[in-house]
């Protein structure tokens, strides 16, 4: 207990005390807040000030309701004390609770007197309306918050998706304001299995692509999830992947201002996002691409490549990205495109081995409804179609005269018991 | 029907019913191999060819499960393509080493001849009343087509299906765009085929009347006198005259060979027709 008090006088105290003093209203309190600093620094281990004490007295009752019966007035001075908190008085938050009896009417906390900076720019964030609590709702219990670095902390990084996910889950505040649950997404992404399964602290957290206290809208040009931003900001930890997609066509278009143009999430997702080799995203993001290259898609859909590869077991036929690179787009005439004359045949040879130079002539994006770009697939087509209509037709035709006739036949000669050699 | 078919059979093979053997047991064997791999290619091709449709995926997983239906339809294509050339090697030894007469023309052969396109004008009007039923020989016009529609169709759908497996291969000597096209050809063909055979074959051959439910001379290898008068009375007639018509004698078929081919019959009639209506729906989705 009192290791923990010195512990966080020395290391944690400081700021706070200069955070106070840099704050307008703060320096009153500051000096109040520095005396006691002072104090226990100076006089440890001297015995913790008795008003705490006396608080607890009363508040220590874990049964403690206020004077309506409705919520808890109880506070649990152990963890308070192991607390980032701890070795405040109660009457530093509590200003307006001078000794008892207490005021009839007592005002809320504000966090702000010592926390301003992230008061400020809360206010200005898509959180700022909030009816709950707007620091309690993600740092907990007032008197058990820790520091985000302990695990036993609301917005420790394992535990941020959670907390984020009590309002932007299935039943939170986002169903209230029609926000998408989006905690499900996550849990079962990439990032969300990186950090429940594996605990990987780096991995991306809401708070990652979001920011913590200035969250804005993703319609706000401020914000790191507005279109414009989230190659840079997905680019914070995948650095090289972004360098590229800043290469491609497509994060050209974006830096130009085009908006049109696919970044990460587009093609990821913002939340789903899975692991690009499995089949299911494999599955799934050729059409991604069709949203926008429609007639490519069309023609697409046409070949081989769609029409195995739409089947979900051979998930390793040729998608978009596979020959067209998923980040460094190129057009064709660019010579370091893979699809580049020049680089046929490494670009197709990475599936079919012993491709050749007139093997690589295949178009994958042939339009046989093309009579100019491809008139020998056009007329093979059309060849094909009059052989199917004009069998077909003929035979219909004949099959169904045949069978009026001999039914005909068996009902006149009395022979149709049955049908047997009429 | 079953009661009647079995009652049928047995009291037929026990008086005077005379059997008369029109396909040789080899010739079965191939009908049954070209069957089965047909039905396999097309429940496996299928799938790729409507892959967009809500079926498809059901089906694959069906009949590939994860990822085999590509392995399967080269499997079948395989055991197919042997057929075919045990086919083809019996064919040109019958004609060429044996010297044996009507197999490349006459009445007996495959090949169509003036006689078929008369039948079949005949035929036609027969249907809408206009003059008496032709008599038919050995094989009909619409046998004839049946055979070289498969002919015809093994070869185009052999060669594209070949050419997309071994691209890289065939690259050496095919230009560029008839990649493309071998694509084009084989699943026009191969829908072509699927159509042909699950409706126009069926119903001339085992569906019509004169046949209904089933032509079992497919599977027996005989058919009864009665049969083989009604339905080719010029070949009757061509071998009672030349005397050959004892050496075709055969015995009544046994009564398992009856079920057995029964089962195995209904059960492709019934794949075929099911592979049709996805089939068209795939195709009008």
């Amino acid at each position: 207990m009192k290791e923990a008090a010195e512990k966080t006088v020395d290391s944690d105290q400081w700021p706070v005390v200069r955070k106070i003093r840099n704050s307008e209203q703060g320096s009153r309190i500051g000096v109040r807040i520095a005396l006691v600093v002072l104090s226990v620094a100076v006089l440890a281990p001297a015995p913790r000030t008795l008003s705490a004490q006396d608080c607890l007295t009363c508040h220590g009752d874990a049964s403690m309701t206020d004077s309506a019966g409705h919520s808890s007035i109880a506070v649990d001075g152990k963890k308070f004390g192991d607390s980032i908190h701890g070795s405040l008085q109660c009457t530093n938050c509590h200003a307006d609770i001078k000794g008892y009896p207490h005021p009839d009417k007592i005002a809320p906390v504000d966090c702000k007197s010592c926390h301003a900076d992230e008061a400020a720019q809360l206010k200005g964030s898509v959180h700022a309306d909030s009816k709950e609590h707007p620091c309690t709702s993600c740092h907990g219990n007032a008197h058990e918050i820790f520091p985000k670095t302990d695990a036993r902390s609301q917005v420790y990084p394992l535990n941020v998706p959670k907390t984020c996910g009590q309002c932007h889950g299935n039943n939170g505040m986002a169903g209230k304001h029609g926000l998408p649950s989006v905690y499900p997404n996550y849990i079962d992404s990439i990032h969300g299995f990186a950090l429940s399964k594996e605990g990987l602290l780096v991995a991306a957290n809401c708070q990652s692509c979001h920011g913590s206290h200035h969250i804005l809208s993703r319609t706000d040009p401020q914000s790191p999830t507005y279109k414009a931003n989230i190659p840079k900001t997905c680019g914070n930890c995948h650095a090289k992947i972004d360098t590229d997609y800043e290469q491609g066509v497509h994060g050209k278009a974006v830096a130009r201002g085009n908006l049109n143009a696919p970044v990460c999430s587009d093609c990821h997702t913002a939340h789903a996002i899975l692991q690009p080799t499995e089949s299911e995203f494999r599955m799934q993001s050729t059409p991604i691409c069709g949203n926008c290259h429609k007639e490519k898609f069309s023609t697409y859909r046409d070949t081989f490549h769609s029409q195995l590869g739409s089947l979900g077991g051979y998930v390793e036929t040729a998608r978009c990205w596979d020959c067209h690179q998923a980040h460094d787009v190129r057009p064709a005439g660019d010579p370091s495109s893979p699809i580049n004359k020049a680089n046929l045949i490494v670009t197709c040879g990475r599936c079919h081995a012993g491709a050749n130079l007139s093997f690589v002539r295949y178009q994958p994006h042939a339009n046989a409804r093309d009579r100019k770009l491809n008139p020998g697939l056009y007329f093979v087509r059309l060849f094909m179609n009059l052989l199917l209509a004009s069998v077909l037709t003929f035979f219909l035709l004949h099959t169904i005269l045949w069978l009026v006739r001999s039914r005909y036949q068996q009902v006149k000669t009395k022979n149709g018991n049955g049908g047997k050699h009429a | 029907m079953p009661e009647l078919e079995l009652v049928d059979a047995t009291t037929e093979s026990s008086t005077k019913t005379r059997y008369y053997v029109r396909f040789t047991r080899e010739q079965r064997y191939m009908h049954a191999v070209l069957f089965t791999t047909f039905l396999g290619l097309a429940a496996t091709g299928l799938p790729m060819r409507f892959s967009q449709s809500f079926w498809a995926r059901e089906l694959a997983a069906g009949v590939g499960g994860f990822g085999a239906i590509l392995f399967l339809h080269k499997f079948f294509a395989i055991v197919l393509t042997i057929a075919f050339l045990i086919h083809v090697k019996e064919v040109l030894e019958r004609g060429l080493v044996n010297r044996e007469k009507g197999i490349f023309w006459g009445s007996t052969s495959m090949v169509p001849n003036w006689n078929d396109a008369k039948a079949m004008v005949g035929h036609m009007r027969w249907f809408l009343g206009l003059g008496p039923k032709p008599q038919f020989e050995r094989y009909a016009y619409w046998e004839k087509f049946d055979y070289w529609a498969v002919f015809w169709g093994m070869i185009v759908i052999g060669f594209s299906g070949y050419a997309m497996w071994f691209a890289p291969f065939f690259a050496h000597f095919l230009p560029g765009w008839a990649l493309n096209a071998v694509l084009v050809i084989h699943s026009e063909e191969a829908l072509l085929a699927v159509l042909f055979i699950f409706s126009i074959h069926f119903v001339n051959t085992h569906l019509r009347p004169d046949s209904f439910p089933m032509d079992m001379v497919i599977f027996t290898g005989v058919e009864s006198d009665h049969e083989f008068k009604e339905k080719r009375p010029l070949e009757y007639a061509r071998n009672l005259k030349t005397g050959d018509l004892e050496k075709k004698t055969g015995i009544a078929p046994p009564l398992w060979l009856v079920n057995f081919s029964k089962v195995v019959g209904y059960t492709a009639i019934f794949i075929g027709l099911t592979l049709l209506v996805l089939t068209l729906i795939g195709y009008f989705d």
